[in-house]
Parts: structure tokens; C-alpha cells; sequence
């Protein structure tokens, strides 16, 4: 129980808990492409939030605060024009990361380097803010019922005072529209009148508005049907290679981001796993929790083979376990794994992926090191998935 | 062998101000003992209309305005509120997406199972209790003779859908309606309670009709699949063929476009448009104006499930009396 709860001073940093996180690797950060400042880069990025029970409660049962530890020392670099995509079971903190990059959280600790320069001071700067955009998961939420669409499209472009000329606006949310595969006519309607599909079409176009570089997506097709997902994802691709975006995607679902990523991170528990280029991950995952939510995917393959389910669930981020998070599910877990946080280094055969693993370091994971289509046939990770 | 349940040309209405919408239109389909039968569609197709219907739980204002659904032969779509009641639990089980709003927050879990089986087995106060641990246990709850105490908010989501799948079981029917059971849970859970409804629906020879809208699932599961949209069934079949070898045109848009997880597209397959709103579904086949191979026919007249292979598909495409056939692709994958 003493574990449970980190008894702390209110105010004071949180220390760096017992399990002694250690001196990061060299490799543990991505190697930069050429040298060219990364779109973003978090470097070490913690968000804490204080869930204790109010003070007279707390008091009288003898408790100390309650800190839950959404995001918990995360480093990753996006380069510019490029797809990084962060995936993981709910309550991993990958939204939260999502929010901390775009500034709607301030860090606990660790900082973000927006195009070099911190994200603080660059906030501070219209200029700035306006270069980067959120989408969020649910249309029905993210529109204001109460206005025409076209006022939506061109908040963004008033906001920004990126013209005054309503002529000059109108035609740009005309534009905006027909990129996104609307009519520019449609910008009269009111969102009520737009399906969901529709609905995240024109969050595009509205995040699109102040001609932004990077975009942070969060879920943005899961509440969508299957076929309309494709159109979105479609879209997204098509308007990164014509306008050079950099994207932030947040999601679930491991069969849309292996369609959109350039590389991918694992999350679990507040803390990257594995990060690996799209098709090294998905050819040669190396962490035991990677390979085990690829094991888990509902595949159309039909091979009738018995499926080896992670057994127990995800711990909860108040209490998380020692050492590595997933020890206690982990199939390879030893002494160490229990001790030891693991830090995020190159994997042993394949060095362009990093990953938090005791296990993979001491090259006790086996059949990882061959490549998924070397392999011998034999039970494998399936192929298509899956929600429509 | 009889079918368990057997639904013919079922027809759902909803009354509107703004005249009268056909949720459901014509929907037919039959499930044998031991067997799994998948619906997938899209959001707003009416699956989750369908098994409402079948256990007797349309929201008013929507009624059933025609065709017959039957239980082991015998009639229960215009029974009586007090006689359905009874059915459901006993003779159908139900279990709903959320876990959560499943279960009463005030009464133990165990409480819970004892009370459903007393409601509709003849048990003893003691022997119900064993029976609910043996439940408990059979789902896959650790420690299940102190967890049976338990309140549902000291279990985790996974754990309260199995606990909700013990409280549709426990009565023993034989036939069980499972509205979306794994969407609200982590796929490493998902897989868990999948493996879980496979097993029990054999071991216990009941009849399952799964609704959901993931293709993995029901591939992973389901005996035969059924395809809805806009509340009509465009194709029903084995689940091998339907997945790997539809038929109708929308079956295999939609299975297209599911992104492939061992392969990077660089343009997945999309259907265009969207499914049409119920006040507006047009003419002929509902499909007909987001439909490739459309042709004349298809925009006047409604088309029947065909057989096509070995599965059935309402599609003109199928009927060789239409001018035009379905191409080479359609036929084979």
C-alpha cells in the first residue's frame, strides 16, 4: 500500500520515484534525418495530475495525495513532413502527450521543442500558434452547432487575422472546402445537417484555415464507420504530400496507423515501449507488449488457431508496478524486470528500433529476432483488422 | 435441426411527425443451436434494431409492423409485455455494450446472479449462491467465491463483462442477443471475452446472434454473418465466403476497405457518399446510388436475396433474368 499512494508536499517536484530511472541512452533518441531541426521533439515529457480526495478526507483517513502519472518521461522527435503515430490501450496517456505538444497541458516536467524552439515561447507568438493544429476524435462535439459552417472554416483565419478582406476569406473557405471534398456551397449549412464523415471534413478544412504545418490528430477516424474512415484517412495522406504537413496521430487502432505512419510509438502506462520505423514494427515487433497487442488484433484470416490472450488487464497509472510497467503480464518478466525501469534503447538485430525491454537487451526474447515474413509458417500475427 | 430462432420478413417502423420511417425492411435469417450468427454494419444499418426487436425492447415510438419472429417455433412478437418479460433471462439472454449500466451499482454481482436464477429456475437460496460462484468461476473471474460479494465498481470493465455474460447465461437460455459486447473494451481484454462467448455458445449448444460493427470479431467468431444496410440485409452466408468472397457490392466495399494490418495500401478502398438517412432511402435497392455496378434496374425495383455461391446476396447482379451480370471480380473475390 505504501507504493500505492506517493505521499509528496503539494508544489514540490515529484521526485524521480524509487525505481531509479536511468541515464538515458545515447540511441535513445531517434536519429535526426540529416541534421535538420525535427517539426517537434519532446525530450523527457511528464504530466502528473493530482487525483487525491479533498483535504478534511484525506486527513481523517491517513492518506497521502494521490498522483496519477499520465505521461511519464516520454522523448520522441518528429522530422518535418513526416507521419509519427503513438498508439496504446485507453489510459496509456497518449492523448495526453497530444495535448501537452499542442500546449493545452502544461508539463510537469520535460519540455517540447516546436521547430526548435520551446513550446512556451512559441506559444506566446500568434505566428507560432498558428503553425500547428488539432483535430480531434468527435465531430459531433468538436463543431459549434450554432454556427454556419463557413464561420468555422474562417475562425481560425479571423483568429490569426490572416486577412480582413471578407472577399478575399470567403474564397479561401471556398477553397478550403473543395479540399477536403466538400462543396464550397456546403459552407452555408449548419453541422447538423453533415454525417459524421463530413463532420471530420470539415474539422480538417478548419484546422487547414491557418495554413498550419503541423497537425496534432487525435483518433480522428474512430468514430467513424469503416468505409468513411477510409475516405478520412485517404484525405489526410493526400493533403500531407501536397502540402508537406507533419502529423501527430493518436490512435487505437494498429491497422490505420500502419497506413499513415512513418514510425510508430507504443505506449504503456505513460511511457514509450517501442518506437520504430512503421515497417520495422509491424515486421519485427520487439517488445513483449508490442508483439502481445498484435497477437490480440481480431484478424480475417480465419486459421482457427487458438489465440494466446494477454492475461490480466492494464494496472492503473496511480500505482503503476516497479520497474518495467508491464512486468506483471509480461511472459519474459524476471528479478530485474521487477526492479528495474528499462530504458529506451537500440534493439539487439534490429537498431533502428528503440525499446524499453530488460529482456530484449539481454536477448532473452528468442524468436524476435527474425523478422516476421522469414519466419517459418506457423501460428502468426494476423493480417487485416478490423472495426469498421 | 429446427432453428432456435427464427426471423421472418421483419419490418420496424417509427411513427414520426414527419411520416412514418422503416427502420427495419424484410430482415430474414434463421440461428441453429450451437450456432453463432454475426450482423455487421455500419453505424445507423439497423443491427442493434434487430436484436432490440427480438427481445422485445424497441424504443417506443418504433413498433414491429409486420412479419413474425419465433422462439423455438412459437411466436413471441406480439406477446404480451408480462409474458415477453419472462422470456427474456429465461429463454433469451441479453448483453449490451457498456458493462457498467449493465449491472445495478447497488446490489453485489452475486446478488445479482442469484436473483436472475430464482426469478426463472426453480433453486434454493443456497444452491443458486454455488451456482453463481460456479458462474463466476466459468467466466473467468480469479477467487470467484470472495469476488461474489463484490459490488460491480470493485471489478475492472473486463471483468464486468464477464460478469454481465455470467448474468445472461446463468438462466440457461437458449438463445443469447449480444449487442456490440467487446466495443467498449482494450483488445487485449477483447480477445479474452471473444474466446470466452465462442466456448460457452458451444459448450451449451446456445444460439448466439452477434451484432457488432468489427470485422474481426465476427470473423474470429461468428458461424454465418449477415450484412445490413440502411435496415435490409444485402447478404448472408458462412462467414469464410462473406469475408473473403462477398457477393454484393457493398459487402465488398466495406470489407475492402478495412485496413489491412500485414500490409501497408497506399489508397485504401472507400465507398463514396454514405449510407442514406432512413427518411431518405431511395428507391430500388438502397445501395443503388453509392453502388458501382448500378444499372437500370436497380433503381426501381428492390431487389431479393439471391443465391450466388454459398452465400445469398440482394443484388440484381445475381438474378439471370437482369441484362446486366456481375463481372468476373464479383464472382470470384
Amino acid at each position: 500500500m505504501a507504493d500505492d499512494i506517493a505521499m509528496r508536499a503539494s508544489g514540490a517536484p515529484p521526485p524521480h520515484a524509487s525505481d531509479a530511472s536511468p541515464p538515458r541512452a545515447s540511441g535513445a533518441s531517434p536519429p535526426r534525418a540529416s541534421g535538420a531541426t525535427p517539426m517537434l521533439a519532446a525530450e523527457e515529457l511528464a504530466k502528473y495530475f493530482d487525483v487525491s480526495r479533498p483535504l478534511l478526507q484525506r486527513l481523517l483517513a491517513r492518506e497521502g495525495r494521490r498522483i496519477l502519472r499520465a505521461v511519464d518521461g516520454v522523448s520522441f522527435e518528429i522530422p518535418k513532413g513526416t507521419t509519427l503515430s503513438l498508439v496504446g490501450e485507453s489510459g496509456c496517456g497518449k492523448s495526453t502527450v497530444a495535448r501537452l505538444v499542442v500546449g493545452l497541458y502544461q508539463p510537469t516536467r520535460g519540455r517540447v521543442l516546436f521547430d526548435g524552439q520551446d513550446l512556451e515561447k512559441a506559444r506566446a507568438a500568434s505566428e507560432q500558434r498558428r503553425r500547428m493544429q488539432m483535430i480531434f476524435q468527435d465531430p459531433y462535439a468538436s463543431l459549434n452547432p450554432r454556427w454556419r459552417v463557413r464561420d468555422i472554416v474562417a475562425e481560425p483565419i479571423r483568429a490569426f487575422g490572416l486577412t480582413r478582406d471578407n472577399a478575399a476569406q470567403r474564397e479561401r473557405v471556398a477553397q478550403l472546402l473543395a479540399q477536403v471534398g466538400l462543396s464550397p456551397l456546403d459552407g452555408e449549412k449548419y453541422p447538423h445537417e453533415f454525417s459524421g464523415g463530413q463532420r471530420q471534413r470539415i474539422s480538417i478544412a478548419r484546422a487547414l484555415s491557418s495554413n498550419p504545418e503541423f497537425l496534432v490528430c487525435d483518433e480522428p477516424t474512430s468514430a467513424l464507420d469503416v468505409s468513411v474512415q477510409a475516405q478520412i484517412l485517404n484525405l489526410m495522406k493526400d493533403l500531407q504530400r501536397r502540402l508537406g504537413l507533419t502529423y501527430l496521430f493518436i490512435s487505437h487502432n494498429l491497422a490505420v496507423v500502419r497506413q499513415i505512419s512513418d514510425r510508430i510509438g507504443v505506449m504503456y502506462l505513460g511511457r514509450l515501449v517501442e518506437l520504430a520505423p512503421a515497417e520495422t514494427l509491424f515486421n519485427a515487433p520487439r517488445h513483449p507488449y508490442t508483439r502481445a497487442l498484435m497477437e490480440a488484433i481480431p484478424d480475417l484470416d480465419m486459421t482457427g488457431r487458438q489465440r494466446v490472450p494477454v492475461g490480466g488487464e492494464v494496472p492503473s497509472p496511480i500505482s503503476p508496478p516497479s520497474g518495467c510497467p508491464f512486468h506483471p503480464r509480461c511472459p519474459l518478466a524476471n528479478h530485474r524486470c521487477k526492479a528495474e525501469r528499462p530504458a529506451l534503447i537500440p534493439a539487439r538485430g534490429t537498431p533502428e528500433t528503440v525499446v524499453a525491454c530488460h529482456a530484449v537487451e539481454e536477448g532473452r526474447d528468442g524468436a524476435a529476432f527474425t523478422p516476421m515474413d522469414q519466419r517459418p509458417p506457423g501460428p502468426r500475427i494476423g493480417t487485416t483488422a478490423t472495426a469498421l | 435441426m429446427a432453428p432456435i430462432l427464427d426471423v421472418r420478413d421483419l419490418r420496424v417502423e417509427f411513427p414520426t411527425r414527419r411520416g412514418t420511417l422503416t427502420a427495419l425492411d424484410g430482415v430474414s435469417f434463421a440461428i441453429e443451436p450451437g450456432e453463432v450468427l454475426g450482423v455487421v454494419g455500419e453505424s445507423g444499418a439497423g443491427k442493434s434494431m434487430t436484436g432490440a426487436a427480438i427481445i422485445g425492447l424497441l424504443e417506443p415510438p418504433g413498433r414491429i409492423a409486420g412479419g413474425q419472429i419465433l422462439l423455438n417455433g412459437r411466436r413471441i412478437d406480439n406477446l404480451p409485455h408480462e409474458q415477453m418479460r419472462r422470456i427474456r433471462g429465461r429463454e433469451i439472454g441479453a448483453i449490451f455494450q457498456d458493462p457498467l449500466t449493465t449491472l445495478n451499482p447497488l446490489y453485489t454481482v452475486g446478488d445479482q446472479l442469484i436473483e436472475t436464477m430464482q426469478t426463472h429456475l426453480d433453486l434454493s437460496g443456497g444452491e443458486a449462491r454455488q451456482r453463481a460462484i460456479g458462474w463466476l468461476e466459468m467466466v473467468g473471474i480469479p477467487a470467484a467465491a470472495q469476488r461474489v460479494d463484490s459490488y460491480p465498481h470493485e471489478f475492472s470493465g473486463g471483468m464486468r463483462q464477464r460478469v454481465v455474460i455470467a448474468l445472461a447465461l446463468c438462466a440457461e437460455p437458449k438463445l443469447v442477443v449480444a449487442d456490440e459486447p467487446t466495443t467498449a473494451l482494450d483488445v487485449s481484454i477483447q480477445a479474452q471475452i471473444i474466446a470466452l462467448l465462442k466456448r460457452l455458445a458451444r459448450e451449451k449448444g446456445t444460439a448466439m446472434m452477434l451484432v457488432t460493427h468489427d470485422m474481426g470479431v465476427i470473423a474470429e467468431t461468428a458461424d454465418r454473418v449477415a450484412v445490413m444496410y440502411a435496415g435490409r440485409i444485402a447478404e448472408i452466408g458462412p462467414v469464410r465466403e462473406v469475408v473473403k468472397d462477398p457477393r454484393h457490392p457493398y459487402s465488398t466495399g466495406l470489407m475492402a476497405s478495412i485496413p489491412p494490418l500485414d500490409r501497408r495500401v497506399e489508397h485504401l478502398a472507400q465507398i463514396d457518399g454514405a449510407m442514406p438517412r432512413l427518411s431518405a432511402i431511395p428507391p430500388g435497392c438502397a445501395f443503388n446510388p453509392r453502388c458501382p455496378h448500378v444499372f437500370d434496374r436497380c433503381r426501381v425495383e428492390r431487389p431479393e436475396l439471391l443465391e450466388t455461391g454459398a452465400t445469398r446476396a440482394a443484388c440484381w447482379l445475381y438474378d439471370p433474368a437482369s441484362e446486366k451480370q456481375a463481372p468476373e471480380a464479383l464472382r470470384h473475390g
